[in-house]
C-alpha cells in the first residue's frame, strides 16, 4: 500500500455514491430511499473536499461541500414532510404505491 | 359720399337687412314660444320688416340731408352739382374732383326744373351757380378720379386666395337706398295683408280643399301660419342682402337664397301636386339661368381677379372694382386697335399694368361674361326663354305672388342686370334688348286670353319685366329702374287686390265666374282700378299728368324710340313695346271689366262674396296712393332723379359701340339728348296706343259691341296657340323632357343589359373562385394543420408508457443512463 492520494479518496466517494444509488433503486421504503440520497450526497462531498485538498481548486471545493450539506438538510426536511403526508393519505410509505402520475 | 356718411348708412341698412333674419329665427321656432292659434309670428314679422322700413327710410332721408338733396335739384350733369353743393353746404373740401371736362352750361334754365316744387327750383338755381363756381377751378383735373357716389366696405372677409378676396361686403348708392325703401315698404304692406289673408291657417286642423284623398274628403293638416311668416321674413332678408351686396359672389349667395325662399313659398301648399310641381319648376328653371351666372362669375374671377363692385381705398392704395376696371371713369370701353382686347383700368381710370404689361381681357370673354350674368337674370326675371315658371308660381298664396312679382324675386333679376350694366358690352345690351322685346310681346299676348285672375297678372309681370330689360338694352338705365320701382308698387297693389277678390270670393279665381263685384267690394275694385290705370300708362291727354306707370313706360318707350332712330335696323325694338303698350292696356282693362264691371255671371259667387276686413284693405289704399303718385314729376321728379344719381356709367352723350354689332346707344341725359328729342312724340304714341287698348276692352267687355266668343271662334287657331302659352311648355316637353325620358330609357336599358350582366358575371366568377378557395383551404391548409396535430398526439400517446410513476424505476434509468453516457464518452474519446 503506498501513500494515500487523491484517487483513494475518489474511490471512497465512488463507493459511497454507488451504495447510495443502489440503495435508492432497491429500497421500497421512503426512509431507505432518503438514506440512499444522503449517501449519494456525502459521496459527492468527499469528492469535493478531496479535490480542494489535492488540486488548485482550493477552498471553493470546501465551500461547495458546505452548501451541499445545507442542501441535504433542507432536502431531508422537505422529503420527510412529503413522506408524512404520503403516509397520511395512503397509510403506507411504499414508494411503489405512489404511482398516480403514471402515463 | 363721405366715409362717415357711408358708415352711418351702412349701419342703418344693415339693421334693416338683419331684422328680417332675426324675425325668421324667432318665427320658425314660434311653436315653442306659443301655439298655432296665435298671431304673434305675424306681428313679429311685421315688426321686423316695418322697423326695417323705418331704418331704410331714415337712411334715405339722412343721405338726402347730407347731400342737401342735390340729387333731386340739379338737372343734368349731377356730378357737378354734387361737388358744388357738398362743398358749399358742409364747407369741407372732401369732394373736390369733378367728373367731366365738357361743361354743361344750361343748368339754370333747364325746363325740367319747372316741374319741381318751388323751393327746390330755387335751390336748383343756387346750386347750379355753385356748381359752376366749383367746376371752374377744377377743370384741369378732369382726368382725376371723380367723387365716388357710393360707399362700400367689408363686413367680414371669408377667405383670401392670393389676389382674390371672398368677403361679405356692402355697397350703398342711391339705387341701393331706393331699393331698400321700396322693398321694405312693399313687404310691410304685404305682410299686413297676409295677416288677414292667411288667417285660415290659424287652426289645428286646416282642411285643404284642393287636395282630394282617395277615400273622398279632403286632406287635413295643422295650420302653418307661423311658418308662412317665417318664410316671408327669410325672403325679405335674402332680397335685402342681395341689394346690399358689395360683390358678385355675395350677390350669388343671396340670389340662391331668394330662389330658395321663393321655392319654399311657391310650394307652401306642398300637399297639392300642382304646388310642389310649380315649386320644382321655378327652382329648376332658375338653376338653368344660374348655370350661366356661374360661368359669367368664373370669367370675371379669372380675368379681373376681383369680385368687388366698387373701388376701395384712396390714393396709391386704391383697388379698382369691376366697374372701374371695365369702364374707367369716362364710361368708355378701352378696346384695342384690332377690337379683340379690352384694356382694364386701375382705380385712377388709366390702363392697369402689371410688371409693365397692360392687363387686358379678351373682348369675346367680356361678352361671354355679360351674357352669363344676364342668363342669371333671365332665369330670375322670367325672361324668354325661361319665362314659363312664373305663371306656375301662382300656386303659392297670393301675398307670396305679390312679393315675388313686385319687390323681390323678379326684381332681383332686373336689379342685377342694372347693377352690371357697366360690364355689358354693346353686343350684350343688344341681346338684352331683344330678349326683353320678345318676352314683353309673348307674355302680353298670352295675358289676353287667360281667365285666371292671378295668371293675367303673372303674364303682365313677365311683360313688364320685358319692358325693363328692353330699357336696359337700349341704354335707358334709369328708365328701367324707374319702371322697376313703379311696377313694384302697382303690381303689388294689383296682386293684393286679386288676393282680396280671391279671399272675398272664397277662393274662386276664374274671371268667368266673377263680374259686377265692384258693388260688393268697393275698396278693392277702385284701388285695383288705380293699379290698372297705372300699368296701362294712361294720362290726361294734352298734359303730362298721369299715374306712375305712365311716366315710367313713357321713359322706356322714349328710350326705345331714340334707339331705333339711331339704329333704323332695330326698329322692332320700338314698334313692339309700342304695340304691346296697347295690348297691356287691353288685357288689364279686360281683367277689371270682367271682374268688377257688368252683371254678375255666377250668382253663387256673387252672393257669397264680401269685402275683406280693414287689415287687408288698408294696405291696398296705401299702395294705391303710392302706385298713383310714386313717380310724381316723371323724369324731372324725385324718384327718377334719385335712381339716375347712381348710374355707374356716367353721362356720356353718345356711345358709339365697338365690335361687330355697330349699334349707337342714345344719350339720355341733358337737354340736347337723343331721348329728349323724341320724348314728346314717344309719349303721345304710347298714350294713343294705351287708349286704343282701353277702348277696345271697353267695347268688347262692357258695351259688348262684338261678342268676344265670336272673335275666339273666328281665330280659333290663334286662340288655342295663345291659350297654350305659345306652346312653350309643349316645346320644352319635346325639346328637353322627352329627350331626357328617351335617354333615361336608354340608360335603364344599358343598365339592365350591360351593367347588370357584367355585375352578375362578376358575382358568378366570385362564387366559383370562392368555392375553389374553400376546397383548397379545407383540403390542403387544414390537412397540414391536422397532420401536425395528429403526429404530435400519436408521439405523445406512445411516449406515455415510459411514465410509469415508479420512483425506483426512474432511479434505475438515471443510473443506467449515466453509465451509458460514461460508456459512450469513454468509447468515443480516444485515450
Amino acid at each position: 500500500m503506498g501513500d494515500i492520494g487523491l484517487s483513494q479518496y475518489l474511490m471512497v466517494g465512488a463507493v459511497l455514491f454507488v451504495c447510495g444509488v443502489v440503495c435508492m433503486a432497491t429500497k421500497r421504503n421512503v426512509i431507505g430511499v432518503l438514506m440512499g440520497v444522503e449517501l449519494v450526497l456525502n459521496g459527492s462531498n468527499v469528492n469535493f473536499v478531496a479535490f480542494s485538498r489535492y488540486t488548485p481548486l482550493g477552498l471553493d471545493g470546501q465551500a461547495t461541500a458546505l452548501f451541499v450539506i445545507v442542501l441535504a438538510a433542507a432536502e431531508a426536511a422537505v422529503a420527510l414532510a412529503i413522506a408524512l403526508n404520503f403516509y397520511n393519505n395512503h397509510l403506507t410509505i411504499d414508494v411503489d404505491r405512489g404511482n398516480e402520475l403514471h402515463g | 359720399m363721405s366715409e362717415t356718411t357711408g358708415k352711418i348708412l351702412m349701419l342703418l341698412l344693415t339693421a334693416a337687412w338683419l331684422l328680417p333674419l332675426a324675425g325668421f329665427v324667432v318665427e320658425i321656432y314660434w311653436l315653442r314660444l306659443s301655439h298655432r292659434l296665435h298671431k304673434g309670428a305675424a306681428y313679429c314679422a311685421v315688426g321686423c320688416i316695418g322697423l326695417g322700413f323705418l331704418c331704410s327710410l331714415s337712411a334715405l332721408l339722412f343721405w338726402g340731408y347730407q347731400n342737401n338733396w342735390s340729387a333731386l335739384t340739379e338737372s343734368d350733369h349731377h356730378a357737378h352739382a354734387v361737388a358744388g353743393t357738398a362743398a358749399h353746404a358742409s364747407g369741407s373740401d372732401q369732394q373736390s374732383a369733378v367728373k367731366h371736362e365738357e361743361d354743361d352750361d344750361d343748368d339754370e334754365d333747364d325746363g325740367d326744373d319747372d316741374e319741381n316744387e318751388g323751393g327746390h327750383t330755387e335751390h336748383a338755381h343756387a346750386h347750379a351757380d355753385d356748381a359752376d363756381h366749383a367746376h371752374d377751378p377744377h377743370a384741369d383735373h378732369a382726368h382725376a378720379a371723380p367723387v365716388r357716389k357710393y360707399a362700400t366696405g367689408t363686413y367680414y372677409e371669408l377667405a383670401r386666395f392670393s389676389g382674390l378676396r371672398v368677403s361679405l361686403d356692402w355697397y350703398i348708392d342711391s339705387l341701393t337706398l331706393v331699393m331698400f325703401v321700396m322693398v321694405t315698404f312693399i313687404a310691410t304692406c304685404i305682410h299686413l295683408f297676409a295677416i288677414g289673408y292667411m288667417k285660415d291657417e290659424l287652426t289645428e286642423e286646416y282642411e285643404d280643399h284642393e287636395v282630394h284623398l282617395h277615400g273622398g274628403g279632403h286632406f287635413s293638416r295643422p295650420g302653418r301660419f307661423h311658418r308662412f311668416f317665417a318664410y316671408l321674413s327669410l325672403f325679405c332678408f335674402s332680397m335685402l342682402g342681395l341689394v346690399l351686396a358689395g360683390n358678385i359672389f355675395q350677390v350669388f349667395i343671396f340670389w340662391e337664397l331668394v330662389g330658395l325662399s321663393s321655392y319654399l313659398l311657391i310650394g307652401f301648399y306642398i300637399e297639392r301636386k300642382s304646388a310642389s310641381t310649380a315649386a320644382n319648376k321655378a327652382f329648376i328653371m332658375n338653376r338653368v339661368g344660374d348655370f350661366g351666372f356661374l360661368i359669367g362669375m368664373m370669367i370675371l374671377w379669372t380675368s379681373f381677379g376681383t369680385f368687388q363692385f366698387g373701388d376701395r381705398g384712396e390714393g396709391a392704395h386704391a383697388e379698382a372694382g369691376l366697374f372701374t376696371m371695365v369702364r374707367g371713369h369716362d364710361g368708355k370701353l378701352d378696346v384695342s386697335e384690332d377690337g379683340k382686347q379690352v384694356y382694364l383700368r386701375n382705380a385712377e381710370g388709366e390702363r392697369a399694368e402689371k410688371n409693365g404689361v397692360p392687363l387686358t381681357i379678351s373682348y369675346v370673354l367680356l361678352v361671354a361674361a355679360g351674357l352669363g350674368v344676364f342668363a342669371g337674370s333671365i332665369g330670375k326675371s322670367a325672361q324668354f326663354p325661361l319665362q314659363t315658371w312664373l305663371p306656375d308660381a301662382m300656386e303659392g298664396p297670393t301675398p307670396v305672388s305679390a312679393l315675388v312679382h313686385s319687390a323681390t324675386m323678379v326684381a332681383a333679376g332686373v336689379y342685377l342686370a342694372a347693377r352690371f350694366y357697366p360690364v355689358f358690352t354693346p353686343e350684350v345690351l343688344l341681346g338684352i334688348a331683344y330678349i326683353g322685346c320678345i318676352t314683353l310681346f309673348i307674355a302680353a299676348t298670352i295675358a289676353v286670353v287667360v281667365t285666371d285672375i292671378k295668371r293675367v297678372l303673372a303674364y303682365s309681370t313677365i311683360s313688364q319685366l320685358g319692358y325693363m330689360m328692353l330699357a336696359i338694352g337700349v341704354s335707358g338705365w334709369g328708365a328701367a329702374l324707374f319702371h322697376l320701382v313703379t311696377h313694384a308698387f302697382f303690381k303689388s297693389l294689383m296682386f293684393l287686390c286679386s288676393g282680396s277678390v280671391i279671399a272675398g270670393c272664397h277662393h274662386v279665381q276664374d274671371m268667368n265666374r266673377m263680374g259686377g263685384l265692384r258693388h260688393k267690394m268697393k275698396i278693392t275694385a277702385y284701388t285695383m282700378l288705380i293699379g290698372v290705370i297705372a300699368i296701362a300708362g294712361l294720362a290726361i291727354p294734352g298734359t303730362s299728368i298721369g299715374l306712375s306707370g305712365f311716366y315710367s313706360k313713357d321713359a322706356i318707350v322714349a328710350s326705345a324710340m331714340a334707339y331705333s332712330e339711331l339704329n333704323p335696323g332695330h326698329f322692332l325694338l320700338f314698334i313692339t313695346p309700342l304695340v304691346t303698350a296697347g295690348i297691356t292696356s287691353f288685357y288689364m282693362f279686360r281683367l277689371w271689366f270682367l271682374t268688377f264691371a257688368g252683371a254678375p255671371r255666377d250668382a253663387e259667387v256673387y252672393e257669397h262674396c264680401h269685402e275683406n276686413p280693414r287689415i287687408m284693405t288698408t294696405p291696398l289704399i296705401v299702395l294705391a296712393v303710392l302706385a298713383a303718385g310714386c313717380a310724381w314729376g316723371g323724369e324731372g321728379g324725385p324718384l327718377y332723379r334719385l335712381i339716375v344719381d347712381s348710374e355707374t356709367v356716367p353721362a356720356v352723350n353718345r356711345v358709339i359701340s365697338v365690335g361687330s354689332s355697330h349699334v349707337t346707344l342714345p344719350s339720355h341725359q341733358g337737354h340736347e339728348s337723343d331721348v329728349h328729342h323724341v320724348h314728346a312724340t314717344a309719349g303721345i304714341l304710347a298714350l294713343v296706343s294705351a287708349l286704343i287698348g282701353m277702348a277696345m276692352a271697353y267695347l268688347l267687355y262692357v258695351k259688348k259691341a262684338v261678342d268676344p266668343h265670336q272673335i275666339r271662334m273666328q281665330f280659333s287657331s290663334v286662340y288655342d296657340f295663345l291659350v297654350d302659352k305659345w306652346r312653350f311648355d309643349a316645346l320644352y316637353e319635346v325639346m328637353f323632357v322627352a329627350p331626357v325620358h328617351v335617354i333615361s330609357a336608354w340608360c335603364v336599358d344599358f343598365d339592365r343589359r350591360v351593367l347588370d350582366t357584367i355585375l352578375h358575371g362578376a358575382a358568378k366568377v366570385t362564387v366559383i373562385a370562392a368555392k375553389w378557395d374553400r376546397f383548397f383551404d379545407e383540403t390542403f391548409v387544414d390537412g397540414v394543420v391536422n397532420l401536425v396535430g395528429n403526429v404530435t398526439y400519436t408521439v405523445g400517446n406512445s411516449l406515455k408508457v415510459v411514465q410509469t410513476g415508479r420512483l425506483r424505476q426512474y432511479v434505475m434509468w438515471i443510473a443506467v443512463g449515466v453509465i451509458a453516457l460514461f460508456g459512450a464518452l469513454f468509447s468515443a474519446i480516444p485515450k
